[in-house]
């Protein structure tokens, strides 16, 4: 049976096939202002990249904030189910997910089969999220994606206090006048994420194995400081980004499909 | 098409509760009577806090006014912003309590819901439910320029002691007093007795309907008794009060009687706690509805009947001063607590909706802790929504639409 799972994120949109419960390919496009164009987008990407046909593809899960959106889905399931299947798939040890994504971050709890036990997410604000790291890197000019090493080499933390997306640009930026290190204010991000994500899973009691997953997990910075905070290592897949749509074609191996074209 | 040429849905039309109407009908006519030129009207007005003691108003003559559910229409007629914005712009705080600022700012202008309220000739502020209403109330008082009545109920952690007793007692007497003074005419202790006996009355068939749901499938939601509860509130001390809930009532059996449920198939029962998101009732009426969850009983609306095993009927004045500081948002949290896992067991719910509401600090500060109560004590899965009753500012559909979806994918 071949199933797929599309997850729609603020960000970026994620694609993944399965079959018979083993991941054959997943992939990853940037969302652009249109939901609904980029989860059709990346579901015929992943057809041509696998020559695998929408006739072939027995049922579609969507998840991710825009799941609705996606008209050619069976089913619209939540990222936090989603990642929760995806997360004991990846690594059946595991018993809670730090998920960071563009505009939300959360922490679940899971049970020895991947069922979902409890979960917090962030308050009506983007503060230590994918967003909000992207806020900061157009702040100091710096390529995201060169975030996590530079944070590394800091020689000491700087502290971002506030809460809000808006404030911390501007404390960044007062920083940044007076002569701060890039690399320090860099890992001051971090830790503000840091913090604020472990207060959320504190909330719930994150239970180990922890596993972090989202897009947000590939930068080695925020892993860092997340783990810092946990007094313990996280466990991060190499599908960490695309948890959420491998779970998401997972579920939909019990979903009755209908017509995907 | 228009209203009238829509087709009827048999379904939906068995499910409508018929009482509604006569609610309504109600409804206006206190208000009609309330915003009857003073003149004509005689009676006098007393602004009074959501629970306060009304009934010795009622024994008066005086027509009680609640600014929290004038807050509750400004909310539900979606106008909590305009006014929110209104009061930020004369200075208040974004972090004061919605009904408040929706308040202060509907009295200076000519708008709201119903044109506003009418203007009050006195002010009785209790701050069993809060402490932001002695602030308020005291605005208002200044800009009215009318005389505030304050009792002060002290915090019941876990017990009401002497000291508490004569404390309060002292004050009601105190509030006799201040009534006479205003009203210029002697308390009547007779008519005291049947106000009291007919406020008792009418709390024990409010617990009544509510307690309705307790039969599976539930004659109604929590979002059916937010809207009834305005009579219990508004009119409680009246016969009106008594006459329409017994009819409501008869309604509810009639319902169990013939099997209708409020949501057609019904699967999940929850616990909703805290106050209605009133701009938002129906879109989360009709969310939890399309996932057949039926929201069986909350701790707001029968926050009314709280305190009923402190009050005696045949000496109710003599018993108000328990009955009222011992309300269920004067307590500590793990009476809190005791009181969702009591409701859980009662109406066999499987989980709780936790309201986060950015306004009211009482009733939101313990939430956290009564959440991991009620999961470590009975293993309930528990949903926690951050929102506000009336500012619709706070409140971010997306977020909270992912939040219930998950939640009831837990379940």
């Amino acid at each position: 049976m071949i199933t797929a799972g599309i997850d729609v994120g603020s960000i970026s949109t994620k694609a993944a096939i399965v079959k018979d419960h083993v991941v054959l390919a997943t992939k990853v496009i940037q969302t652009g202002y249109n939901a609904q164009n980029a989860g059709r987008k990346v579901f015929d990407e992943i057809q041509a990249e696998t020559g695998i046909s929408s006739s072939q593809i027995q049922a579609v899960v969507a998840t991710g904030y825009g799941r609705k959106s996606v008209t050619f889905a069976d089913k619209a399931v939540t990222e936090i189910t989603c990642h929760a299947v995806g997360a004991h798939y990846l690594n059946p040890e595991i018993r809670s997910i730090i998920d960071i994504g563009g505009q939300d971050s959360k922490a679940i709890i899971i049970d020895e089969k991947g069922r979902v036990k409890d979960f917090a997410m962030n308050d009506k604000c983007a503060a230590g999220t994918g967003r909000f790291l992207e806020v900061m890197a157009r702040a100091l000019e710096v390529d995201l994606d060169a975030f996590g090493e530079m944070s590394l080499t800091a020689d000491k933390t700087s502290a971002i206090s506030s809460l809000c997306t808006v404030f911390a640009e501007s404390e960044v930026i007062s920083l940044i006048s007076k002569g701060e290190k890039r690399e320090n204010i860099i890992a001051g991000i971090h830790a503000s994420i840091g913090a604020r994500v472990m207060a959320m899973g504190n909330r719930i009691g994150l239970k180990a194995p922890v596993m972090m997953t989202g897009g947000v997990a590939m930068n080695i910075g925020v892993v860092k400081a997340l783990e810092e905070k946990l007094n313990s290592s996280l466990v991060v897949s190499k599908s960490a980004q695309v948890t959420g749509a491998i779970g998401a074609a997972l579920i939909a191996e019990t979903v009755k499909g209908g017509n995907n074209e | 098409m228009t209203e009238s040429q829509k087709p009827i849905d048999p379904e939906k039309e068995k499910r409508k509760i018929k009482s509604d109407k006569r609610m309504k009908e109600i409804m206006t006519e206190y208000y009609v009577e309330a915003k009857t030129p003073r003149e004509q009207r005689g009676k006098k007005i007393a602004w009074i806090t959501s629970g306060g003691p009304v009934e010795p108003l009622i024994c008066m003559d005086i027509i009680p006014v609640y600014p929290e559910n004038y807050g509750a229409m400004i909310g539900a007629s979606k106008m909590g912003v305009d006014l929110c914005e209104k009061s930020e712009e004369m200075g208040y705080s974004r972090d004061l309590c919605s009904y408040a600022r929706a308040d202060i700012a509907s009295a200076t202008v000519n708008g709201g819901p119903i044109g506003g309220l009418p203007e009050p000739d006195m002010l009785i502020c209790c701050n069993n439910i809060c402490g932001t209403v002695l602030k308020w109330y005291e605005v208002q008082a200044r800009y009215f320029k009318v005389p505030l009545f304050i009792l002060d109920t002290p915090i019941c952690h876990t017990e009401f002691t002497k000291e508490m007793r004569q404390y309060v007692v002292k004050q009601i007497k105190e509030y006799i007093a201040f009534l006479e003074d205003v009203c210029g005419k002697p308390f009547d202790y007779d008519r005291m007795d049947e106000v009291g006996a007919l406020s008792f009355r009418g709390q024990e068939l409010w617990q009544a309907i509510l307690d309705t749901t307790m039969h599976k499938p539930a004659p109604i939601t929590c979002f059916d008794a937010f809207f009834h509860l305005a009579m219990i509130v508004t009119l409680r001390g009246t016969r009106t009060v008594v006459d329409y809930y017994e009819m409501l009532l008869a309604e509810m059996k009639e319902r169990i009687a013939a099997g209708i449920g409020m949501i057609p198939d019904e699967k999940h029962r929850l616990l909703w706690d805290n106050l209605p998101i009133w701009y938002k009732m129906r879109w989360l009426s009709d969310k939890f509805a399309s996932h057949n969850a039926c929201l069986v009983a909350d701790t707001y609306t029968s926050g009314w009947t709280s305190s009923m095993k402190y009050l005696d009927p045949d000496d109710f004045l003599g018993s108000l001063a328990e009955g009222y500081t011992r309300i269920f948002l004067n307590a500590g949290t793990d009476i809190m607590a005791d009181n969702i896992m009591g409701m859980a067991e009662k109406y066999d719910a499987v989980g709780v909706v936790f309201h986060s509401n950015r306004s009211c600090k009482p009733y939101s500060l313990g939430q956290y802790d009564i959440q991991r109560i009620v999961q470590e004590k009975m293993g309930l899965p528990t949903l926690m929504i951050e929102a506000d009753m009336v500012d619709e500012r706070s409140f971010s559909e997306s977020q909270i639409d992912t939040r219930i979806d998950a939640f009831i994918e837990m379940l």
